[in-house]
C-alpha cells in the first residue's frame, strides 16, 4: 500500500487516543462522585473502574496503531457501551445525594 | 409478557450485530479504507460529544452549589447523563448504518438527531442563562 498523504491511519489513531483521554476524565469524575457516596457509592465506583479498564483494553490495539487497518471491530461497540454504562452508573450516584 | 420479550430479543439482536464484524462485511464490497477510517473518526467524535455531556452532568452534580429550586442540580445532572448515554449508543448504531451504506454504495442515511441535540443543548443553555440572571438579581 502506498503511503496515504492524508495520513488517515495516524489521524484515526490520534482520535482513538483523544477518546481514551476523554473517557479517563469522565471515569475520574465519576469515581470522585462515587467516593463521596458511602459504601454503595464505593461499589459503583469499583464498577466504574472496571468499565474504564475494559474499554481501555478494547481500544488499546486501535490507539496503539498495531495491526492492519480494518473495518468492523469490537472496539467500537465496546467503548460505546462502556460510555453508556458510565452514564447509567452515574445516575444512581447523583440520585443518592438526594435520598 | 410477549411484548417485553420481543423488545429484549430485538435489543439483543442489535447488540449482537454491533459486535459481529462479519455481519457488516457480509454486504456489498470492501470500500477504500480511508472511507472506513473517516467513518470511524466520525463515530469517535460523536462518542466524545457524549463523553462531554456525561462529564458536564458529573461536574454539575459535584461542583454546582445547591440551587434555589429543589433538586434542580440533580435534574440537570441526570438529564445530561442520559443525553450523553443516548449519544454514545446512537454513535455506534450510526457508524454501523454508515458502514453498510458505504459498502453498498448507497446514499448516507439522514438523521434529525443532530438538529434535535443542538436544539436541546441551545435550549438548556438559554434556560441556564435565565436562571443565572434570576439568581443574580434575586440574590441582592
Amino acid at each position: 500500500m502506498t503511503r496515504d498523504p492524508g495520513l488517515q491511519p495516524e489521524r484515526t489513531r490520534l482520535a482513538w487516543r483523544r477518546t481514551a483521554l476523554a473517557l479517563t476524565v469522565v471515569a475520574v469524575l465519576a469515581l470522585r462522585l462515587a467516593l463521596t457516596r458511602g459504601v454503595p457509592g464505593a461499589l459503583l465506583g469499583a464498577a466504574v473502574v472496571l468499565l474504564w479498564a475494559g474499554a481501555l483494553v478494547a481500544l488499546w490495539g486501535r490507539a496503539a496503531g498495531r495491526g492492519p487497518v480494518r473495518a468492523g471491530t469490537r472496539a467500537l461497540p465496546s467503548i460505546a457501551l462502556s460510555t453508556a454504562g458510565l452514564a447509567l452508573l452515574s445516575v444512581p450516584l447523583v440520585l443518592r445525594g438526594v435520598w | 409478557m410477549p411484548i417485553a420479550k420481543r423488545i429484549i430479543d430485538a435489543v439483543r439482536e442489535v447488540i449482537r450485530r454491533w459486535f459481529d464484524p462479519s455481519e457488516i462485511k457480509s454486504v456489498g464490497s470492501t470500500p477504500d479504507y480511508r472511507f472506513s477510517l473517516a467513518n470511524e473518526r466520525t463515530f469517535l467524535a460523536w462518542l466524545r460529544t457524549g463523553l462531554a455531556l456525561i462529564a458536564g452532568g458529573l461536574a454539575a452534580a459535584q461542583f454546582l452549589p445547591p440551587l434555589p429550586l429543589r433538586h434542580l442540580r440533580e435534574v440537570i445532572a441526570v438529564v445530561l447523563l442520559l443525553l450523553g448515554g443516548t449519544v454514545a449508543i446512537r454513535a455506534v448504531d450510526r457508524w454501523a448504518r454508515i458502514e453498510r451504506a458505504i459498502r453498498l454504495g448507497e446514499e448516507l442515511p439522514v438523521s434529525r438527531f443532530p438538529a434535535v441535540l443542538a436544539l436541546l443543548v441551545g435550549l438548556g443553555a438559554l434556560l441556564l442563562v435565565g436562571a443565572v440572571l434570576v439568581m443574580g438579581f434575586g440574590g441582592r
